[in-house]
């Protein structure tokens, strides 16, 4: 007998038992359903933690002044200005490195014509913009001459653009920042959430030269608050931290043995951890589901079973008739299959517009790839050849004799 | 290329050496009770022989059927069936032996449910390989050689015994097999039906040449054959080519 014929007497098989065959899939589609939904969503987590990490800019490192102790009472980091522009000049010399932006930063108010808002002031060089991967939405940024010359030009984070100028095109326009004006030679396109949650997308950028002079003030001139440091490749971020810190301890005349003044966070490596949690949560997710699945095969395992003992007689007969075991194994096992993957391509479509419904409702991004398609549609069958097989086997191995006397 | 060569009709078909056939059962107390069912069968059957195996239940004539009809095994003893030893050839030989060269009509009929008769007649050349359009096409053929042409769409259920066991008979004869066993096949039909389907059979065993071998408890039918078998308690009692003369009579 060839597939398409025994294809045929499976099929038949099936309809003939409508509800059972109904119900029996609806396992499998319960299972092949949770599973794409709860893939879908994993994968849509790691995508947004990626997108994020994107934003970021990579290669990044972040260099903030040390910790001052007096008297045996600490400051905390930061509580000193160890770091200076010059430091940050330096630190971009070095061959591991490809840029460095020095931040200074405070909070300011704004106005312009009517409104007015509150917000941080980032002072730093136009290498800001590129080591944190901002990209414009219009205008540009601020110029290494308009740096040297402290000009009073002002770069928009979006949100602060949409609150003071709502729907008007900032760029060219003055606003007040603390009472002095400012012409706003940029905005930046809105980048989301960072992944500690803080909002990226409301502050302004000064030349670092102008926010020390004319708004913040500083108490230690030339010092900043942290750096951001871009390495020249992914492998040697180890090479570039090391560089960093023996640059400075020599420029900040650190005797060996004493702590350093400063401290070196490597961001990727938090990107890292980031990733690999997203990770974790796929794999529990789609873990947790794959239970379903396995419940939905024991299913078809059972029905199988029953099903060849309630057609004993009907394998007799066909044993009679010439069916080799074979034959019968095959039939058994298409029919195990044909369930689960009928199942399994009415779950995947349930799944996908389950998915579809979690990111309208809940917000979320969805992702479904083409890759986890073909996965559901692997495991069911998968699924089916496993369950499928111990019914059949007994039901081919069963004597022809037997069956046939079988009441 | 068939597993068994067409022969000469003076060649045995059938072949049985001192076969014997014993079933064991474990009893409550884990005992093995053995309960033997044939006791050292000789037997040969020739082609275009027209048999019937005659005994009381319980005398072994069913479980010589299927050892004849290759679904079960002798405990001892030897089976040839045109010159092959059965118990050599595997499971698949076996299955094809069943397809090609045994037809099998039984008391029940044993048609395959909720399938058309059309498709029952089919599913044999399906087993042989044969496309399903061609071997449809074929099974209406032999359907309308027993008469049964419209009725090919039914199914079982919806047919009355005698035209159940029509098509049965022509399940057992889509594949030309050399030999049709036949096990009570008029048990369930009343004596008009019973004669028409004994008719049939005693028609293809003449004008086809097919080996006929038939179990029954009924002497009218018996008659039809042309060699008497009788089974008692395993063992063949008479076994006797009755004459012209007795089949007149019934």
């Amino acid at each position: 007998m060839n597939l398409s014929a025994i294809f045929g007497e499976a099929l038949r098989a099936l309809r003939q038992n409508r509800l059972r065959t109904g119900l029996t899939m609806l396992g499998m589609i319960i299972g092949v359903a949770a599973v794409v939904l709860m893939l879908s969503i994993g994968q849509g987590a790691r995508t947004k933690i990626n997108e994020t990490i994107a934003a970021m800019g990579s290669n990044l490192l972040l260099v903030v002044p040390g910790a001052m102790s007096s008297g045996g009472f600490s400051f905390g980091s930061g509580s000193v200005r160890t770091l200076t522009i010059n430091d940050a000049h330096a630190i971009a010399e070095l061959t591991s490195i490809r840029a460095t932006a020095p931040v200074t930063s405070g909070t300011v108010q704004l106005n312009y014509a009517a409104k007015n808002w509150s917000t941080l002031i980032t002072g730093t060089t136009p290498e800001y913009f590129e080591v944190g991967n901002w990209t414009m939405e219009s205008g540009t940024a601020f110029t290494e001459a308009e740096v040297r010359s402290a000009a009073r030009v002002v770069v928009l984070g979006s949100i602060t653009a949409k609150n003071l100028f709502g729907d008007e095109e900032p760029v060219g326009k003055t606003i007040r920042i603390t009472n002095r004006p400012f012409l706003v030679v940029g905005v930046l396109m809105a980048k989301g959430q960072s992944l500690t949650g803080r909002d990226q997308d409301d502050n302004v950028f000064v030349p670092i030269s102008t926010s020390e002079r004319q708004i913040t003030g500083n108490q230690f001139p030339g010092s900043i608050r942290y750096m951001l440091v871009q390495g020249a490749s992914a492998d040697e971020m180890d090479i570039a931290e090391i560089e960093i810190t023996q640059l400075l301890r020599q420029r900040h005349r650190i005797p060996s043995g004493k702590d350093n003044d400063f401290t070196v966070r490597n961001l990727t490596a938090i990107a890292d951890v980031a990733t690999d949690a997203a990770k974790i949560m796929s794999i529990v997710l789609g873990a947790i589901a794959s239970v379903s699945l396995l419940v939905g095969g024991i299913g078809i395992m059972n029905i199988m079973l029953v099903s060849v003992t309630e057609r004993t007689r009907e394998i007799g007969i066909r044993m009679a008739i010439g069916a080799n075991q074979r034959a019968i194994l095959t039939q058994f096992l298409l029919e195990a299959m044909m369930i689960c993957i009928m199942g399994g391509l009415i779950g995947l479509l349930i799944g996908i517009g389950g998915a579809w419904l979690v990111s309208q409702v809940a917000d979320m991004l969805i992702v479904i790839t083409l890759g986890m398609i073909g996965l559901a549609f692997l495991f069911s069958s998968a699924v089916g050849i496993f369950f499928g097989f111990y019914p059949a086997q007994k039901a081919a191995s069963l004597k022809p004799v037997d069956a046939l006397r079988y009441e | 290329m068939p597993l068994i060569q067409p022969i000469h009709s003076t060649q045995s078909l059938i072949q049985l050496e001192r076969l014997c056939k014993s079933y064991s059962l474990q009893d409550a107390h884990g005992k093995t009770l053995t309960t033997q069912v044939l006791h050292h069968i000789d037997l040969t059957i020739h082609q275009g022989e027209f048999v019937a195996i005659m005994g009381h239940s319980g005398s072994g004539k069913s479980t010589l059927m299927n050892i004849l009809g290759c679904l079960d095994t002798p405990t001892s003893g030897s089976y040839w069936l045109s010159r092959r030893n059965v118990a050599a050839l595997s499971s698949n030989e076996l299955a094809q032996i069943r397809n090609r060269n045994i037809g099998f009509v039984f008391q029940g009929f044993n048609l395959l449910k909720r399938m058309t008769a059309l498709d029952n007649v089919a599913t044999p050349l399906l087993y042989a390989g044969v496309s399903r359009s061609k071997s449809r096409q074929q099974a209406l053929e032999f359907l309308r050689r027993t008469g049964l042409g419209d009725f090919a769409m039914h199914q079982p259920n919806q047919l009355s015994g005698g035209q159940q066991q029509r098509v049965a008979i022509s399940r057992a004869l889509i594949n030309h097999p050399s030999l049709i066993l036949a096990d009570e096949p008029t048990g369930n039909l009343d004596t008009q039906t019973s004669n028409d389907i004994m008719q049939l059979f005693e028609q293809l065993n003449r004008d086809q040449g097919i080996t006929i071998i038939l179990v029954t408890h009924e002497n009218d039918i018996a008659a039809y054959a042309k060699r008497l078998i009788h089974l008692k308690d395993g063992r063949i009692t008479i076994d006797s080519y009755p004459t012209a003369a007795s089949t007149a009579n019934r």
